[in-house]
């Protein structure tokens, strides 16, 4: 039915199968549709946020799913600027991954803003001391950018490509792709860095406070590695579950062990420089604020263990995986890695916004929990359902995997 | 974001901030241009890469 816009060479799996699947997915779609709607129509009384959680569940997924998407910034960082010709192979498909993520986190950031048609204040009026200002300039120019490495793929389909002024575009702009990956990478370095940096500043909020290097908090740079070090693992981890699903090798082994490499040892500097930054925190900072690490960790689920699962069981595990050759290569231990590398991530978004909020700072401050509610579980997860569609839509319809034919003939 | 908003001043933060933005701005639609133009002007001398 849809054969002619399927790539020439490769198989796809019957149409009324890919519609069922694409059905499957769009029930859920419409479901986060709807919550959205109702957080945005009756206002965010609907949700639990309240007066000690003004942020919860959508900023942890705006933070984890643009961590997530470093991928595609540092595999064009890697690919354009260091000339690492293997990661081309791999870069189309983390461009769909961050274009993915990046527009979920405008959308997520649209509904935790509860006035999103307000949203333009933000440039109109910035506010130029907020390191927010800069994130919210970072990451629309960087959708830009995702929405510009993505249109040369949408534009390689079969049959718009066989229009001569379409085609002549998509060439013309990978031509000059190394510019717009510049900029991105620019732009990328700077505004994961200010994510971290926003809580950083906050010398009210003993647990989300870091020393300054120069005018930056340690967690600005923090952040710019994490998601250097687990974009590229997200990346990974997608692609082996497509590969899954669709039953085809589609990028060669060495491609992937390389980009685990990379994330591996990122990883470890990573880690090194945390446990110092966590350290001197622990033992210099606090103090000097008037409180001890364990106040920091009072009761359940803040307790010391949420430290342990980060920088333990989700940090030096998958590193230790990632960086040996074996590891890296066995695919029974590199998606163990992945996905323990991915939820450190969520992991370190979270606490470093929710737990950062949940700690009373003043005398009759109590300690509150927060639990999200459906509408804020709903639209949070919505983005792995939104990634799933897109690639799907992708992989049947555009030239995802240049080694793809090759590994399947 | 202009410099004929209410609340913009000439000093360094207000420069830096939309220094940046304006100049990132700037590649994106130059490129963009470039592309644009550049495949009308093949598609005019009837090449097709």
């Amino acid at each position: 039915m849809d054969s002619a816009l399927i790539p020439q060479g490769v198989k796809r799996c019957p149409f009324p199968q890919f519609a069922l699947w694409i059905g499957f997915l769009s029930i859920f779609m419409l479901w986060a549709v709807v919550a959205a709607g109702v957080a945005w129509i009756k206002g965010l009384n609907t949700t639990n946020l309240n007066d000690y959680f003004g942020f919860g569940a959508w900023i942890t997924a705006d933070l984890a799913v643009i961590a997530l998407g470093g991928g595609a910034f540092f595999t064009g960082f890697m690919r354009y600027i260091l000339g690492i010709e293997d990661f081309k192979h791999i870069l189309n498909f983390a461009v769909i991954i961050g274009f993915v993520c990046y527009s979920s986190a405008l959308v997520i950031l649209g509904l935790d803003v509860g006035q999103p048609l307000r949203s333009w204040f933000i440039f109109w009026h910035a506010n130029v001391h907020s390191m927010l200002t800069e994130v919210a300039f970072c990451i629309s120019c960087y959708f830009t950018v995702l929405t510009i490495e993505y249109i040369p793929l949408v534009l390689e389909n079969r049959q718009l490509d066989k229009i001569p002024l379409v085609h002549n575009f998509s060439h013309n702009l990978h031509r000059i792709m190394a510019v717009f990956a510049a900029t991105g990478a620019f732009l990328s370095f700077f505004h994961q860095g200010s994510l971290g940096g926003t809580v950083g500043v906050l010398f009210g909020r003993p647990f989300g406070f870091r020393e300054h290097f120069a005018i930056w908090p340690t967690a600005f740079f923090l952040f710019i590695i994490s998601a250097m070090a687990c974009g590229p693992c997200f990346t990974i981890l997608v692609t082996r579950i497509t590969e899954l699903i669709t039953r085809k090798k589609l990028v060669k082994q060495n491609v992937i062990a390389k980009l685990a490499k990379v994330s591996g040892w990122l990883m470890v500097a990573y880690l090194a420089l945390k446990m110092i930054d966590t350290v001197y925190w622990a033992m210099v900072t606090l103090p000097n604020m008037g409180v001890s690490v364990m106040d920091m960790y009072p009761e359940s689920p803040f307790t010391i263990w949420i430290l342990i699962a980060e920088l333990g069981f989700c940090g030096a595990i998958p590193a230790i995986i990632l960086i040996t050759e074996k590891g890296r290569n066995n695919n029974f231990l590199l998606v163990p890695a992945t996905i323990l590398s991915c939820f450190g991530a969520i992991l370190n978004r979270y606490v470093m916004t929710v737990q950062t909020l949940a700690l009373p700072v003043l005398p009759f401050d109590k300690f509150v929990n927060y639990i999200p509610n459906w509408v804020e579980w709903v639209t949070s997860l919505a983005p792995f359902v939104y990634l799933a569609l897109l690639i799907s839509l992708s992989y049947r319809y555009l030239p995802v995997f240049p080694q793809e034919k090759e590994l399947n003939p | 974001m202009f410099p004929f908003c209410f609340e913009w001043h000439w000093d360094l933060g207000h420069m830096v901030f939309h220094g940046a933005l304006w100049y990132a701005l700037s590649i994106l639609g130059i490129g963009l241009t470039y592309a644009a133009i550049k495949s009308f002007i093949d598609l005019k001398k009837g090449g097709h890469h």
